[in-house]
């Protein structure tokens, strides 16, 4: 649910990094903190419990300068990816405009991340909102572990797995090192803001 | 999904907040939707708080809270109040839509505080509409 503001001029938007636990969506959360610190005048904030998981959400605050003369600022978070936390999870999506769905590459979390994907479809028609319809990218992470001999799964099942009915665009990646997280990130931008540009016109 | 608040509506909320809680002494007041975007968002002028990171968290306490409402059979808990040594903060709902936030000091009575939070809330809806 944007808010835009006429008096300021300035569209404030929520984007959510989704997906199955121990993904790699803090791990985004990260990077983009570190890649753009010189814009990002907070720090990230992030509730986590002791095992350094995702308790509740990270939440990072994102200046992305100005859309058609309007300032925009962008409020990324994350969910806890852990099954247990749906409550947690359902609260940190009220409002989203756009989503970013974290999927892991190793072959074991196969079913986690369909599981996830529907669950993400399940908490957004809470809200009466359709996955198909929401701004929305994938993020195919972890690509890196098949250079060191884990078992991933290929492109072709991933897509196969959670994007055949989607349909949306998705990027190989991975956070740790930083590949593709910018990308991923720059894509739901502009997804994001092309819904919600008719209304700035 | 995105609304849109015009200059007179933010003018309105704007000069509420001011009248009713800045001028009380209120170090920082912040009109916030549920989804943690700040709708507009005064202070006293010394403080300086990363209010867009308060909005977040506001928004997820205040959410948190109602489900444990949900949980022992209330339909939510309205406001909350959490008090610190120097600072406290006061949360209530405004419509289903948004959450008043007050961060003030040991000089503000907190019954003071929630009548004005009373009349201000109803103001507000004047405006944001219930």
């Amino acid at each position: 649910m944007a808010f835009i503001n006429l008096k300021k001029k300035e569209v404030q938007a929520k984007i959510v990094y989704y997906g199955p636990g121990r993904g790699g969506k803090t791990t985004n959360l990260e990077h983009i903190h570190k890649t753009f610190r010189d814009r990002i005048s907070s720090e990230m904030v992030a509730i986590k419990t002791h095992g350094d998981r995702t308790l509740f959400f990270d939440f990072l605050p994102f200046d992305i300068g100005q859309i058609k003369g309007y300032d925009v600022r962008l409020q990324i978070y994350t969910v806890p990816g852990q099954v247990k936390y749906d409550a947690t999870r359902r609260l940190v999506l009220r409002g989203v405009d756009g989503l970013v769905f974290v999927a892991d590459s190793m072959q074991l979390r196969r079913e986690k991340n369909m599981v996830s994907l529907k669950n993400a479809e399940d908490n957004l028609k809470l809200y009466k909102k359709d996955i198909h319809k929401i701004p929305l990218v994938l993020q195919y992470n972890k690509r890196d572990l098949g250079e060191q001999g884990i078992p991933v799964l290929t492109v072709d099942e991933l897509e196969k797995d959670l994007n055949s009915d989607l349909q949306v665009p998705y990027f190989e990646a991975s956070a740790l090192i930083g590949e593709n997280v910018v990308e991923t990130l720059k894509k739901i931008i502009s997804l994001t803001m092309a819904s919600l540009s008719k209304e700035l016109e | 999904m995105e609304y849109a608040l015009d200059q007179s509506q933010l003018e309105a909320i704007e000069d509420i907040i001011r009248q009713e809680f800045i001028e009380l002494g209120v170090h920082c007041t912040c009109l916030i939707d549920m989804a943690g975007n700040i709708v507009a968002n005064l202070d006293d002028g010394k403080t300086s708080f990363d209010v867009y990171s308060l909005a977040a968290l506001a928004a997820g306490n205040f959410g948190a809270v109602s489900a444990m409402a949900n949980m022992v059979g209330e339909q939510e808990f309205s406001l909350l109040f959490h008090k610190g040594k120097t600072e406290s903060i006061h949360f209530s709902k405004v419509t289903d839509e948004f959450l008043l936030i007050t961060i003030f000091g040991k000089e503000t009575s907190l019954g003071f505080l929630r009548l004005k939070v009373a009349e201000a809330v109803k103001k507000f809806e004047k405006i944001l509409g219930s």
